[in-house]
């Protein structure tokens, strides 16, 4: 009872787990040219890991995902984000420096209707990145603390 | 469009019966599902106004994650409705 539920919900989550990420990670990486972005990418993502520790429990996670990393994480994501809108501060802030610039994710964007270039959108991808880690690392630890307060009453 | 005029009173109606259903269960995990359902019917009901933005974000929030959270929770007390 601590720790897991049953054989079934275990199978689909070993085969459901996978997929969840890796959708995820496709929604964060193309935020900028299709729906979605950092926040729905992560929330996906974080809805992977919330499956993995409803499944089997805190005590099957044991030592992989640390509730203090994921706060590191979740930090360093905020602040990326921060520093990136800093980036351009000296036209403006949030000034989109690196956009047609010819570096990463500056590529030319062909005028008119077209499906969209992936090496383009200058800051905006990485800001994706950036939202991205900290909403899926924020959820996850807010998961996490759910499962050990539980665990904790449940003990005394 | 009459076909699209259908499927949308059909997922309203849905979503209506899955909201009534959370709250007539006396089992409480039945009753986080049929809330899980309903909040995967109004994401449904997002893609077809053509807001699939929102859609992702309901389903990965509403649909997910409070139904992991729920669960938790009600694995850590009871799981039946007192009368």
């Amino acid at each position: 009872m601590n720790s897991g539920m049953s054989l079934i919900v275990r199978t689909v989550t070993r085969l459901v787990y996978g997929l969840a990420l890796v959708f995820g990670f496709y929604v964060i990486m193309h935020g900028h040219l299709t729906p979605g972005g950092g926040f729905q990418g992560g929330a996906v993502v974080a809805s992977a890991f919330a499956l993995l520790l409803v499944a089997f429990g805190a005590a099957g996670i044991k030592g992989r995902l640390n509730h203090h990393l994921l706060q590191t994480l979740e930090e360093i994501g905020a602040l990326a984000f921060l520093a990136l809108g800093f980036v351009g501060i000296g036209t403006a802030f949030f000034y989109n420096l690196l956009a047609n610039s010819g570096s990463l994710f500056g590529g030319p964007v062909p005028l008119g209707p077209n499906a969209g270039v992936f090496n383009a959108g200058g800051t905006l991808p990485l800001m994706n990145w950036a939202v991205g880690l900290k909403v899926m690392t924020g959820i996850a630890a807010i998961v996490i603390a759910m499962l050990i307060g539980a665990r904790k009453e449940e003990t005394e | 469009m009459i076909v699209q005029s259908i499927l949308h009173v059909i997922v309203l109606v849905l979503i209506v019966i899955g909201g009534a259903l959370a709250v007539w269960f006396k089992d409480l995990i039945s009753s986080v599902l049929a809330l899980a359902s309903a909040s995967l019917l109004v994401a449904l009901e997002f893609y077809m106004l053509q807001a699939p933005d929102v859609a992702i974000a309901e389903a990965g929030i509403g649909a997910a994650l409070t139904t992991a959270i729920y669960v938790i929770a009600v694995r850590r007390t009871r799981r039946k409705e007192e009368e």
